[in-house]
């Protein structure tokens, strides 16, 4: 428990004052993500504790830098959970860069994001104001979603200093099956299953296997492997701890790692290459060294987006091209949070 | 600091030569008669007549009009279905008045992906039907889906009784076509689960039409569920319907929908459409669960088995579709319901944490015998939205003023327990100064700020959503002399 949220407001307000830039820092999990940026360090990982927590309203608040092994320690005691089953990165994520990041784990297809669940922000943005948005309740449209902008926003909008959360109760029954096929088969599949009402949590094709994840009541688990075909055989769990948290082989050593957000069943392209495929098609990981401008088109015919997710070269831009109006508009954006462009400056893009 | 636009103020017909320009003769209405349908939303209290209502059937017309205001310096209000409830849509009497009407096409179904792409103009419910082929739906499902349209349900964020499960409009929002003030076209998210930057799925959503005109959307489709069956129970008190509320969230089951009636609600419902509600009760659950056949069942047990222990004085589950229907039917015509034994009605829509439903439902007591109104209470109980009916006749002089004071004090009573007073239905118009409630000067600066960043002429559905920092100022000196 820590509350260090004056120390930081004043911090950001110094160095608006001064035009310093500060580099955003709290559990330092996800450093390898965006762009490399420079500025003084400020550390958040201080912040941090559960603030309140209702586990009848499904509700949990806590400040920016608790450590999420902690809130699942918390929530474990009342069978309940985060939802979108979040990386926890050797124990060092936080929920604050969890959300900057908008980083969730496969069962975020069928339980939402990081960002869908997230219900109120409090911040403090680039003039050094401390700003409350959204609150404790599920529906709030009172003012512009500010809370949930912040997903993805890797901090360039506001350093988060506390965060209101919905949970839902851990499913009481899971199975992980799996079936070898190759990766058309696999789009194929998962796609056709994914129309079904079955309690899948997480679909995810590596290795030539197709995975999958069910989860819920007893017996719409046991009902659903009935349904979902007797080629698939008992699986081992850990595989979805394991693409969590990219601690697999195909995720090892230094090649670049793109990441692809596309149609869930959009077409295999390169099939050549080493891919690993999670979200029932939507989200395709590819290692190896590409051209971005190539993977672009790729990921545009695909009806997504491609980004340079780890390694390679992280001064130049990372993040699919946004269109010129794009562009203009989250520049504008920006400015309206952080005018004088101090917080984590660049990091998401030149000048964003 | 952007206000609401200084426009100048334009003769109509001199205006619709230059509309004319880029539109067809009949897709701009000029005379009063066939404007005045336009004047006012589902809150007719507030009405305004535009100087011309115009009806565009494509992007590039919605662009050339977007163009063309900000050259002229005119406000401009896109309405929907006007089923809004704040006066979101109330037109600018010096402005005009886009109507998304025309833009109703289902463009395509793409059942492998589960993804409609449609035009903002489609009906909620349109969606569903041309997904029901294919055993998918449009999940977010409110009260009006029969007449609302998509572009107004992203305006404001809409739920619906099963949102508690399968969320909002913000949750089942893939991406959109929007163009913006100076008459850009903005490609927001695409076919994928997320997009590079900052998030305007999440900003668009709820932003009331003020950063721009959204004209086409992608909504995802899910699976119809299997099976589904409501639980419906009377309770003696609403504090013992309130536990059995949080009862059954905390013994892990996530219903499908989870809504309450007050008494009040309850007679009014059951005179309109017979559902079968029990007449006697003072308070009404209906819960809905979904899932495989089996799974249903035992939910529906353990269901049961709560309500009786928070002592249920009747409890009633769903044999048939059919009967599960006519169930939801007494819900779903809770507003029209009241509206038939009150000459008007005023909707307030009011979020709080769930465990304070009894001192709010308390409080709202208190203020109804205060005012000297009555009050209907219907609840999305499992999310904690709360609309409060207040019965009033606007034919008797005063009356209107004494609602919406009462329902002012509702929302203030709403904010003060850690919610919200908005839910779903908007600010609009309405609920302009209560913001100054909910939100610090700092605050109301930051969404300025935004606001100016889309919109820096402020053209875009001027007044309403957030109060510019004159009417702030305007609003604290009213209260201070009330006070003093
Ligand atoms: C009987 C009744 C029951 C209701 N039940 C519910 C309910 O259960 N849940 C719920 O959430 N709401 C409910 N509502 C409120 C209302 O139906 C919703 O707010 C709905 O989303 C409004 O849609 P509309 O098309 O009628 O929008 P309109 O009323 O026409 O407009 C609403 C707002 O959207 C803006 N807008 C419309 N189209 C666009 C566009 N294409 N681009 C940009 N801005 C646009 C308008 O400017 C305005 O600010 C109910 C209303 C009634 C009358």
């Amino acid at each position: 428990m820590g509350d260090i949220a004056d120390e930081l407001e004043a911090t950001v307000r110094a160095a608006a004052a001064s035009g310093k830039k500060l580099s955003i820092v709290a559990g330092g999990s996800k450093s390898f993500v965006g762009r490399n940026v420079s500025g003084e360090r400020l550390d958040v990982s201080g912040h941090c504790g559960i603030l309140d927590y209702q586990p009848a309203e499904l509700v949990l608040t806590v400040r920016a830098g608790t450590k999420l092994t902690e809130i699942a320690q918390c929530l474990e005691e009342r069978q309940q959970m985060l939802p979108f089953e979040p990386p926890d990165f050797d124990g060092k994520a936080t929920i604050g860069g969890t959300l900057a990041c908008d980083m969730s784990g496969p069962a975020r297809p069928w339980r939402g994001s990081v960002r869908d669940v997230t219900l109120g922000v409090t911040l403090i943005n680039g003039r050094g104001q401390r700003l409350r948005f959204g609150g404790q309740v599920l529906k709030n449209v009172a003012g512009y979603d500010v809370s949930r902008l912040q997903a993805g926003a890797m901090g360039t909008l506001g350093v988060m200093t506390e965060i209101t959360l919905r949970l839902l109760p851990t499913p009481a029954a899971t199975a992980t099956v799996f079936c070898e096929m190759d990766s058309r088969a696999a789009i194929k599949r998962m796609n056709e299953l994914a129309r079904l009402p079955l309690p899948i949590s997480g679909a995810a094709w590596l290795g030539g296997s197709l995975y999958l994840r069910l989860e819920g009541a007893e017996r719409a688990v046991t009902g659903a492997l009935g349904k979902v075909g007797p080629e698939f055989q008992p699986g081992d769990e850990s595989i979805w701890m394991r693409i969590r948290e990219q601690s697999l082989t195909f995720f090892e050593g230094n090649a670049s790692l793109w990441r692809f957000s596309v149609a869930s069943n959009a077409g295999h392209r390169i099939e050549d290459q080493s891919w690993l495929f999670d979200w029932g098609g939507a989200q395709r990981w590819l290692r190896g060294e590409f051209e971005m401008k190539y993977l672009e088109s790729l990921a545009n015919d695909l009806g997504g987006q491609v980004s340079l997710y780890r390694h390679g070269d992280r001064a130049g831009e990372v993040f699919h091209t946004q269109a010129p109006a794009m562009r203009n508009l989250q520049l504008r954006l920006k400015n309206s949070f952080d005018p004088h462009g101090i917080l984590n400056a660049g990091r998401m893009y030149h000048g964003i | 600091m952007n206000a609401s636009v200084n426009s100048p103020i334009y003769d109509a017909s001199a205006l619709a030569t230059r509309f004319r320009e880029i539109l067809r003769s009949d897709q701009i209405i000029v005379d009063a008669e066939s404007k005045r349908p336009y004047e006012c939303d589902a809150l007719p209290v507030y009405k305004a007549m535009p100087l011309l209502v115009l009806a565009p059937e494509t992007t590039q017309q919605i662009q050339a009009i977007n163009r063309l205001c900000n050259e002229l310096k005119l406000p401009v209000v896109a309405r929907g279905a006007g089923t809004g409830l704040s006066a979101g849509a109330l037109p600018d009497k010096n402005g005009v008045l886009v109507s998304l009407a025309r833009l109703c096409k289902i463009i395509e179904i793409d059942p492998e992906a589960r993804i409609a792409r449609v035009q903002p103009g489609v009906r909620n419910l349109a969606i569903t039907e041309a997904a029901e082929e294919y055993g998918l739906y449009y999940a977010p499902d409110p009260s009006s889906q029969i007449a609302c349209s998509i572009g107004g349900n992203i305006a404001e964020n809409s739920g619906g009784v099963h949102c508690l499960k399968y969320g909002l409009t913000v949750h089942n929002v893939l991406g959109m076509e929007v163009v913006t003030a100076d008459g850009e076209i903005l490609q927001v998210g695409g076919c994928g689960l997320d997009t590079a930057g900052y998030d305007f799925n999440a900003l668009f959503i709820g932003s009331e039409g003020l950063l721009g005109i959204v004209t086409e959307v992608r909504v995802k489709l899910l699976p119809i569920p299997e099976h589904a069956r409501v639980v419906m129970a009377g309770f003696a008190s609403v504090l013992s319907a309130g536990d059995a509320v949080s009862a059954v969230i905390a013994a892990g089951i996530i219903p499908a929908g989870l809504e309450m009636m007050d008494g009040f609600a309850i007679q009014a419902a059951e005179d309109f459409v017979s559902a079968g509600y029990p007449r006697d009760a003072s308070a009404l659950l209906l819960c809905e669960v979904d899932g495989s056949e089996n799974e249903v069942l035992e939910h529906v047990e353990h269901i049961e088995k709560i309500f009786h222990e928070f002592g249920a004085t009747s409890c009633r589950v769903s044999r048939d579709e059919e009967e599960r229907a006519l169930l939801w039917k007494g819900r779903k015509s809770a507003f029209p319901a009241v509206g038939r034994i009150s000459p008007d009605y005023y909707c307030m829509d009011g979020t709080i944490p769930r465990r304070k439903i009894g001192t709010v439902l308390e409080a709202i007591h208190r203020l109804s015998d205060q005012y000297g109104l009555r009050i209907a209470n219907v609840f999305h109980a499992g999310d904690g939205n709360l609309h409060p009916l207040i019965l009033f006749d606007a034919s008797v002089p005063g009356e209107l003023h004494t609602a919406e004071a009462l329902g002012g004090k509702i929302l203030e009573l709403c904010v003060e327990v850690g919610g919200s007073i908005t839910g779903e239905h908007g600010v609009g118009a309405e609920k302009l100064r209560y913001m100054l409630t909910q939100f610090n000067d700092a605050e109301l600066a930051q969404f300025y700020a935004i606001k100016d960043a889309f919109d820096p002429s402020g053209m875009l559905n001027p007044g309403k959503g957030i109060p510019t920092l004159r009417q702030c100022q305007e609003y604290r000196s009213i209260d201070a002399s009330i006070r003093t």
